[in-house]
Order: structure tokens, then sequence, then C-alpha cells
């Protein structure tokens, strides 16, 4: 069997994201990699939506929020209904669809920057909704105590570590299909609209129901990814989908490259990697640092800061320094980066379109 | 009646602090055609920088008197300019570099731009609420049942005076034809001798020194603030300034007072928790049906 680079790339990077758990082989490492995992899941669907069709969606999280309650409600004491989970994984993942397309099918018309903002209304109006109707979503408390995945009579338990298989597969899946979209007739659609929607139309592409489809399929990702990690976290409530997720999600994608699959996967990865390790460590480091000073104003300091309070600070340097100096991501996608340059009029920015257009020669 | 009249004061008084934040947008937006996702945090920020001149004034209670009117104008002013020059370094550090990139990029770099405001008053404040002093005496005036405080009567006077100083300046000045000639056609304008960058950092100048002057009035209004506040406070505004019709002075003003009065009312006769989710809902529909808003005229499709 021979396999294309990409495919065995893939299939490498596979493996060793199931050989990661038994290398550290400690609980908390295991469950980073879980949520991780959801990260990425939900950065592969943002980037359908903003990478691929081009369509910023500020309110990304509204939809995890939607597929993590439709868990909730139909799998936990809530209601007293007890789906099987494997039925509501994809329950959850077309009830995010249909909202999606819910949302997207009056709001398409608008232009980018308006639909950035409808989409951020939305994701306000999900989680306050969520909140308010207490009744149905328990309130600020959430739904606890939901039902755990069962795998061929083996119920998950409390181990994070077939959570962390089960959001494996998903990215698997999630991998497969959107590479699968992305060279396909739908997803050559998406790419036109993104480069020039007008021209897009004049070739003949229906621009609403493509655009819909991509909000569709974005959507139904984060579905799946809220429903796994609402099991992972036998629990939901409304503070976990806030306009600061949505943005968090938005700086993977930023950060690892718009439009591209590893780039996302590596953009997320990276982030809460940052989030979960690297800020905490960070804050040791400085804090044992002002400690190794003499004491006086610049070490007391030192050892009040705390970086873990700092993250969105950091999310926000990265979105503005990225936009600015790497727009295409740390590993761009060939046609983002010149789309993302074609329009600057520095010499940098001819010269990558050059190489760009070199390449398309060979 | 009275409650309905009572909450038609105090919503007047908040759209008149939305309707300041709602020009910046409209401005900003009329201009380089960007939501400026930061202004939210410009508007925060001129309460911290309000709150930071009124400890330098020692003024940490009631004053009354000529003096009032001098504290109240020296911390506007103090205010107004601080933020000014926030909004000016923003777009300069942020903005114009990407003026011509692809529309996404800027807005990605204003959500930036809003994250780092907030956290660095994170900072600068703290997570809690901070306490802005009680500047103005407790005056009630009376009508019936209904009393009108004498902040309500400053947050309204204040909106309606620079409302009409920027109407003037706009619609009169040099530099306020320059403003509209930008807006219209930035080439165009540049042919005609108009220095697009300079004319554009006016912009934001003027546009965040407006939010540092409504900074100012929510502090004596609300009597606290957090680091977080604007970031409601700017949906609102945005959706006050969607409402009344982007790029239109008069319509932020118009769109301002009307989300004010919508937020009141639902506090009163449908619950606070519902406030924010209707003037969302609000917004989400104002773009479906009318994306033009109330006095704007329909945007030509640019291409």
């Amino acid at each position: 069997m021979t396999l294309t680079p990409g495919a065995r790339n893939a299939a490498f990077a596979f493996a060793v994201a199931i050989a990661l758990p038994f290398i550290g082989h400690n609980g908390a490492f295991t469950n980073f990699l879980a949520d991780a995992g959801a990260f990425v899941l939900l950065a592969l669907g943002l980037n359908i939506v903003v990478g691929f069709a081009g369509l910023l969606d500020l309110g990304y999280a509204a939809f995890f929020a939607i597929g993590s309650y439709a868990f909730a409600m139909l799998a936990s004491p809530q209601f007293g209904i007890h789906l099987p989970f494997w039925v509501l994984l994809f329950v959850a993942s077309g009830i995010a669809a249909v909202f999606g397309i819910l949302l997207g099918a009056p709001t398409l018309r608008l232009r980018g920057d308006y639909l950035a903002i409808v989409t951020l209304g939305f994701g306000e109006i999900v989680p306050q909704t969520f909140l308010n109707l207490s009744q149905f979503t328990g309130g600020p408390n959430g739904i606890g105590s939901l039902d755990q995945p069962v795998f061929f009579g083996l119920r998950f338990g409390f181990d994070v570590l077939p959570y962390y298989f089960l959001i494996l597969a998903l990215i698997a899946l999630a991998v497969w299909v959107a590479n699968n979209l992305r060279q396909s007739r739908l997803g050559r659609a998406w790419m036109a609209i993104r480069e020039d929607e007008l021209a897009a139309a004049h070739m003949g592409i229906n621009t609403t129901t493509t655009k819909l489809a991509a909000f569709a399929m974005g959507a139904s990702f984060s579905g799946l990814a809220g429903c796994a990690y609402a099991s992972k976290l036998q629990l939901v409530s409304p503070d976990q989908f806030g306009f600061n997720v949505s943005v968090f999600i938005l700086a993977m994608l930023v950060l690892g490259g718009m439009g591209n699959i590893p780039g996302v996967i590596l953009g997320s990865v990276l982030l809460s990697a940052l989030d979960r390790f690297l800020l905490p460590q960070g804050t040791n480091l400085l804090h044992g640092f002002a400690h190794a000073l003499p004491s006086g104003a610049f070490s007391n300091a030192l050892g009040r800061v705390d970086l873990t309070n700092s993250r969105f600070l950091i999310y926000g340097v990265i979105l503005v320094l990225m936009m600015l100096f790497r727009p295409e991501g740390l590993i761009p996608s060939g046609q983002r980066k010149a789309e993302l340059h074609s329009a600057d009029l520095d010499a940098r920015a001819a010269a990558a379109e050059g190489e760009l257009y070199s390449e398309a020669i060979r | 009646m009275e409650l309905f009249l009572q909450q038609l004061i105090n919503g007047l008084s908040l759209g008149g602090i939305y309707a300041l934040i709602a020009l910046g947008y409209t401005m900003v937006y009329g201009i380089i055609e960007l939501i400026n996702f930061a202004h939210g945090d410009v508007y925060t920020l001129g309460t911290f920088f309000s709150l930071a001149i009124l400890t330098l004034l020692g003024v940490s209670g009631v004053v009354t008197g000529p003096a009032l009117i001098a504290i109240v104008l020296v911390t506007i002013v103090g205010a107004m300019i601080l933020c000014g020059l926030t909004g000016v370094i923003i777009e300069r550090l942020a903005y114009r570099r990407l003026r011509n990139a692809p529309k996404l990029a800027p807005l990605i770099t204003a959500i930036g731009m809003s994250f780092i405001l907030e956290n660095l008053m994170l900072y600068w404040k703290g997570p809690s609420p901070v306490p802005f002093p009680d500047l103005l005496p407790k005056v009630q005036f009376g009508v019936g049942a209904v009393t009108i405080q004498a902040k309500q009567v400053m947050v309204i006077l204040l909106a309606v005076v620079l409302m009409i100083v920027l109407q003037n300046f706009v619609q009169n000045t040099r530099l306020g034809k320059a403003m509209r000639a930008t807006a219209q056609d930035k080439d165009a304008a540049q042919l005609m001798g108009i220095d697009i960058n300079t004319t554009i950092a006016l912009t934001f100048l003027i546009g965040s020194a407006l939010a540092g002057a409504a900074g100012f009035v929510s502090g004596v209004y609300y009597g606290s603030t957090w680091f977080f506040n604007g970031f409601a406070a700017g949906l609102k505004a945005f959706t006050a300034a969607v409402l009344g019709g982007i790029g239109n002075l008069a319509g932020a003003m118009l769109g301002g007072f009307l989300i004010g009065l919508i937020e009141a009312m639902t506090t009163q006769f449908i619950g606070d928790q519902w406030a924010n989710v209707l003037v969302f809902s609000i917004l989400v529909l104002v773009l479906i049906f009318r994306p033009s808003g109330l006095l704007g005229e329909a945007l030509p499709n640019k291409v």
C-alpha cells in the first residue's frame, strides 16, 4: 500500500497521538491531552467557516454550547432522559448544524464585518439564554452528573484515557472530512467565495447554499466537540461558552495558519499547552527567580506576577502581532498566503507572490 | 405610568452614555469601515483615567459650588485627551499597517487590541469593581412621583452638547470636510490634497475622546466600574450605531437613546437578565432587515 506524503504524515502524527498518554503516564497529562483534543476539534470546525469560506464567526462557542447542552439535556437526570451516547453524538452534532443554518440563513447576505458582529451577538445570546432558562438548563449551576459513554458494554468511568481516545477518533474523522471537503467541489466553491464573492457568484456558484454548508459543517464539528467535552467533564454550565472561548479558538487558527489543517492543529495544541503548562510554569519560574533576588521592590513585584491571569493579554498580543507580521500563520496555506499578501504593496509581499507563481509554474 | 416615566428618564440617561460611545464607532466605521472592537475598552479606560485624575486632584466625595464645575471640566477634558491619545496610538500601532489588507485582518487585530486593553486594565485596577467617588450633590428634581437626578441631567446635557459640537465640526470646519471627503472616497480625497493619515488619526482622536467623556459620565452615573465593563457597553453602543445607521452621527445619537430606553424598559418590565439578550437580538434583527439603520442610506455594495 502506498501513501501520499500527506497521508503518511497524518498517520505518523496519529500514531504519536495514540502513544502520547503512555509516555507521560500521568492523569493530569492525559487530561490536558483530552482537553487540547477537544479544542483541536473545535478549531478544525471553525477553520471550515473562517479558514475555508472566509466567514468570520465570532460566536463559534455558541455551537459548542448548543452541542454540550443538547447532550446534557438528553443524557442526564435533568429530565430523566438517558439516550445512548453514540446516538447523541450525532444528534448533538445535527442540532448544532441546524442552529448553524438557522443563524446563517438570514445573516449570510451581510457583509463580512457585519456578519462577524451578528455571530458575536448570537454568541452572547446563547449562553445568556441557557443561563436564564433555569427550569430547563439548571441556570448558573448548569447540568451535572451526565451519563458516561458505554462502549460495547464498557463504561468509560472517570479515567480520562477513554475520553482522550474518543476525542482522537473524532479528530481523525474531522481531519478526514475536512480534507476531503477542501478538495471537493464544495471546498473549492468555499475558497472561491473567500477570494472574491462576486466573481464566484458570476461563475455560477450559489453563494448562499455554499456559505450555509460551511456554517452547518463548522457547527456540526463543534457539536461533536461539545458532546465529547461535556461527557468528559460530566458537567455543562453557561460560563464555559463565553466570547473568550470563541476568541481563544480564533487565536488558534490565526496562530497556526487559517485554512491549513496541520497549521490549525498545531495552533490549537500550542495555545492549549501555553494555557495549561507554559503560563503556570513560567509563573513558577518568575517566582523562583524573584525568590533568588535580594528582596526589594522589583523582586516583590516579580513575585506577584501571575502569568495565568494574563492569558487573554497574551492571546490579544498573539492576534495583533500575527495579523501585523505573519497573517498567514505559522504553517501557511499557499492560497491564504497569496490572498493576505496580494493587497499589500510592500516588496516582501511581492516576493512571496512571485514565489507562489514560480511554484505554480513548476 | 409613573414607573414608565421614571424608566423613560433612566433610559434616556443610559442612552446618553451609549450615544457618546456610538459616535466613536460610527465615525471610525464611516471613515475606514472598521468595527473598532477596542472602542468599548477605550470607554472603560476613560472611567479609569477620570478616576486617576480625581485621585490626583484629591477629590473623593461630593463637591459643591464653582469648585464642582472646575473639577468636572478638568476631569472630563483630561479623560478626553488621554483617551483620544490612546485611540490615536491604537490606530498607529495596530490598524494603519492593515489599511489595505483584507477585511478579516484589521477586524481580528481590533479584537486583539480589545483583549490587550482589557487585560492592561485588569493589571491596573484588579478584577473587582472599582468604586468611583460621588461627585455631584444628591440633588433631585421631582415632577410628581418621577424624580430626575442631577447626574442624569448631566449625562443627557453632555451628550447633546458634545453631539452638537461634533456635528458642527464635521459639517462646517475644514478638517470636518476633510473627514467627510475621506469617508466618501479615500483616493479622490488624497488627490484633492487631503492628508489621509492625519484625517484618519483625527477621527480616532475625536471618537476616542468622546468615549473618554462617556467613561467619565458612566463613572459618575454608576458609581463604579470594572475592567470588563467595556465589552457589553461597547456591543450595545455598536448596536446603537447600527440601529441609527452606521456612519451617520445623528443616527448614532438616536440609536444610543433608543438602546438605553429599550434596556431600561426591559429591566423594569421583563427582567434585567433578559436586557442583554434583547439588545443583541435587536442588533441581529436590524442587521438582517435594515442593515442601513433608521437614518442611514443604503450602502452601495463596494466591490
